[in-house]
């Protein structure tokens, strides 16, 4: 009877979990966030595309440092970058098996991100003081709707990495190695919301 | 959990890659401090460039075309820099390379609207 249950778990056992496929040469999870990733792509390039046609047909155009904050959101470029570099320097640690600094990394990546958080919320509340919303300009619409969806992408990966700083720490325990991929997976995510508001902050900030 | 152990059940294939980098592969702690300063280095870059773009495109007030040049040519270097370097597409397997490249093409046919339309408007001047 025991080992009828033992054979059926093993039936259950999601393969490839840590070891890569061996024709793939990649473990399940990080094919999975690189298709997730391609349709992110298409889903901000949609709103670039949008952005540029919207731009060049229109006869005027204002320069977005006019009247948007550039050091505070210069400082949220900083503050993404150093995000960047702790969820590597978080994944690097938890391969040498340093699980006390690889949740250093994880819970500075979560402050910089809940600090990009707070800043966007100081940057909102003064446009929406000074009377600026999405409805007064396509400028503006461009400017909330895409520095809006970045923003949740930010949340979303708030909740992720609080979720593996906390209770997701636990797997450490059982199976180091499939909770160490798990953060390169965050990691990739992460890096790809940098790289968006790499793109976004010139976009609508400098140009 | 010690070093060696969970760098072996993180890629047991490993060592049949040997030599190669590859983010899926097995590497020494020495390799992995190694990959650290790496990271500490492209992060002052990013930083730099980062700088940059402000004080050109915000410190100097370029006219706009400029200022759109300087910043277009400095947000890609700071995104093969991330991508390269923090996402390993240096070195990673060519199923990644071929879905981003399916990807590539895709975002191409996205812009080619809004510049189809630009060398229209263009035309018509």
């Amino acid at each position: 009877m025991e080992g009828h249950a033992e054979a059926h778990e093993h039936v259950l056992e999601i393969p490839h979990n840590v070891h890569p496929r061996p024709d793939t040469g990649l473990y399940n999870a990080k094919l999975g966030i690189w298709l997730f990733l391609a349709s992110e792509v298409m889903l901000f390039g949609a709103l670039f595309s949008s952005f540029i046609l919207i731009r060049t047909s229109a006869p005027t155009w204002p320069r977005g440092w006019e009247f948007l904050n550039v050091p505070l959101a210069t400082a949220n470029t900083f503050i993404l970058i150093a995000s960047s570099v702790t969820v590597v320097l978080a994944w690097a640690n938890l391969r040498l098996g340093n699980l006390k600094w690889g949740r250093i990394f994880i819970g500075l990546t979560l402050v910089c991100a809940l600090a990009f958080l707070v800043n966007k919320g100081f940057e909102y509340t003064h446009e929406f003081e000074e009377h600026r919303y999405p409805s007064t300009s396509n400028f503006l619409a461009i400017y909330f709707t895409m520095t809006g969806l970045h923003g949740l992408h930010v949340l979303g990966g708030v909740i992720v990495f609080a979720y593996f700083l906390f209770p997701g720490a636990k797997m450490w325990k059982t199976e180091p190695a499939r909770y160490t991929n798990r953060i390169e997976v965050c990691g990739l995510y992460w890096h790809f919301v940098d790289l968006v508001w790499i793109f976004l902050f010139p976009s609508l900030y400098l140009m | 959990m010690t070093e060696q152990a969970v760098a072996e059940h993180a890629a047991p294939e490993a060592h049949e890659h040997a030599g190669v980098h590859d983010p899926n592969a097995h590497h020494s702690p020495e390799e992995i401090k190694k990959e650290i300063r790496v990271y500490l280095i492209v992060f002052g870059a990013l930083a730099v460039l980062t700088g940059l773009t402000v004080y050109a495109c915000y410190g100097l007030k370029m006219p706009a075309h400029i200022a759109i040049a300087i910043a277009l040519v400095i947000a890609c270097a700071k995104g093969f820099l991330v991508a390269g370097f923090f996402m390993h597409l240096l070195s990673e397997k060519k199923l990644i390379y071929s879905i981003l490249g399916l990807t590539v093409f895709f975002f191409a046919v996205l812009l080619w609207g809004p510049w189809h339309h630009f060398v229209d408007m263009i035309g018509h001047k």
